[in-house]
């Protein structure tokens, strides 16, 4: 019978353990928002390179608009734009926009040689389109590395931040947008190409699943008012 | 035989039907055009349809020469059967009226009344694909304006810049000629066995039919005759606006995929066009010529 009240007290210990945490990364979270709270708007320049397997694309020159709160708008200069579906508004904000969630402590790694804390966001709302976010923040510098989605529409997807001279306003310099791509096979019937073309080899074949788009900014021009 | 040339020229271009070749062109590509325009954005969206599951496209795809790519793909096919209006009636044309044998008194080779004829049909074919290019490129390009071109194949999409694009299709134009001109050679060829004109248009035609739907068949039975069909090779145009691509699965500006397929194919042309030419010769210098 001694030994119920002992468990009791592991459990009420584990608690404190618990909430203390959910705080202290409510807190963490709290406090990127606020650095990412000084940037009104921004315009951006860059370029975009899309390696998809099933796409032949070139690398574009590209603009980015962004409005606080949540106006973000990618523009590549003269040209057609591919971007992964439902990963359009790729930046920070707009994965901290989420506002009503539960923020949990997973532990910490190592991404670039710098120690990151993992944060599992948990959005509160039901109707959200995110399921879970996990971030990677590093905690000194106040600046997530990286930030993998799952959502119920567009499926799960990671997203890589490379800081410079911008990070000061948590503002990236390098964007990877990692996110899956289903099989393309078009009937011969839309694309009226009868011969058998070019088969995608079994390497291509594995890599097809997989899709990456690569943001790399040369330029900032931030809180000037420029839109 | 440049006075004869000027002479079949005049013949061809004097006639009413040679116009039902350029009105027929101006009116399909209007069609098409027409459709484009006002239903461009429904277009795209069932080509895409499958690309939109995962990716997002945005930009002006149903541009001037993503518009001109789509006229060339639908007709193409079809303006073989023109060409074949004209280049079938050149012997038979003058059998049927009765000219051939008292142009034959003239005091000219049958081998440079042939060439002169044949060359005459070559500028006809040539100013169908201008008046083509006209209508397909340059209109599209004003009413669509240019951008990228986003080109779906059967197993991935291509894009191209809009700097890129051009001399590409300068290129497709000048293989096309190649492939026309052997259609009219073919053509040519069967008008001399004929002394009405029907006969070698119909026979052009359905040789060209049957070719087609043998190039565009995949069965293994006909996969062994596919690259002997000089319609297999017709299509090489479309190699132009394919690209390679470096390590890290980006384009590179200016460069084919294939330029072997379009060189291979060319040739396999050129020999078509020679010995069909060759075989015209031959076999009308051999000829009793009784009309």
């Amino acid at each position: 019978m001694k030994l119920l009240p002992k468990l009791f007290f592991i459990i009420w210990l584990l608690d404190i353990n618990f909430s203390t945490n959910a705080q202290d990364m409510n807190a963490l979270i709290e406090k990127i928002k606020m650095k990412l709270n000084t940037v009104n708007e921004y315009v951006a320049e860059g370029k975009m390179k899309t390696d998809i397997a099933f796409i032949k694309a070139p690398i574009g020159k590209i603009k980015v608009l962004y409005k606080k709160p949540n106006f973000f708008q990618l523009k590549r200069e003269n040209g057609i734009s591919i971007l992964p579906k439902g990963g359009v508004s790729m930046n920070i904000s707009s994965i901290m926009a989420i506002n009503n969630f539960i923020a949990l402590y997973a532990g910490e790694t190592i991404i670039d040689g710098n120690k990151v804390k993992i944060v599992k966001l948990l959005p509160t709302n039901e109707n959200s389109d995110i399921v879970l976010t996990t971030l990677f923040i590093d905690e000194p510098n106040l600046l997530i590395k990286k930030a993998i989605t799952t959502t119920n529409e567009n499926g799960t997807y990671e997203i890589s931040f490379t800081y410079g001279k911008y990070a000061n306003y948590g503002l990236p310099n390098k964007v990877i947008f990692k996110f899956n791509t289903k099989d393309y096979k078009m009937p011969k019937g839309i694309t009226l190409e009868f011969d058998d073309g070019d088969k995608p080899n079994a390497e291509q074949k594995l890599k097809s699943k997989k899709g990456k788009v690569e943001l790399t900014y040369s330029s900032y021009i931030i809180n000037k008012g420029l839109f | 035989m440049w006075k004869l040339f000027q002479i079949e020229l005049y013949k061809i271009f004097k006639r009413r039907r040679t116009y039902i070749a350029f009105i027929a062109i101006a009116a399909l590509i209007a069609v098409v055009q027409l459709g484009l325009k006002v239903d461009g954005k429904e277009y795209a969206a069932f080509v895409m349809a499958d690309l939109s599951n995962t990716l997002q496209i945005s930009g002006n795809i149903i541009n001037g020469y993503f518009v001109c790519y789509v006229i060339l793909q639908l007709l193409l096919v079809h303006v073989p059967l023109l060409i074949a209006l004209i280049a079938a009636d050149m012997i038979s044309g003058e059998s049927n009226m009765g000219t051939l044998r008292l142009l034959l008194t003239k005091p000219i080779s049958r081998t440079e009344f042939l060439l002169a004829k044949f060359f005459a049909s070559t500028v006809y074919t040539v100013s169908l694909l201008v008046w083509m290019a006209i209508l397909a490129l340059f209109v599209s390009m004003w009413l669509f304006g240019t951008d990228d071109m986003f080109l779906l194949k059967n197993n991935y999409a291509v894009q191209i810049e809009n700097a890129d694009i051009f001399w590409r299709y300068i290129g497709a134009f000048c293989f096309a000629a190649l492939a026309m001109t052997t259609v009219a050679s073919l053509g040519f060829f069967l008008s001399q066995f004929s002394e009405n004109s029907i006969g070698p248009i119909v026979a052009t035609m359905s040789i060209i039919i049957i070719c087609t739907i043998l190039s565009t068949m995949s069965i293994p039975i006909f996969n062994i005759i596919k690259p002997y069909l000089f319609t297999t090779h017709m299509v090489a145009w479309k190699e132009f606006f394919d690209l390679k691509v470096n390590d890290a699965n980006i384009t590179i500006k200016g460069s084919i995929q294939h330029p072997e397929k379009i060189i291979q194919s060319a040739t396999i042309l050129l020999v078509h066009i020679v010995a069909l030419i060759t075989a015209t010769i031959y076999f009308f210098n051999k000829k009793d010529i009784l009309s």
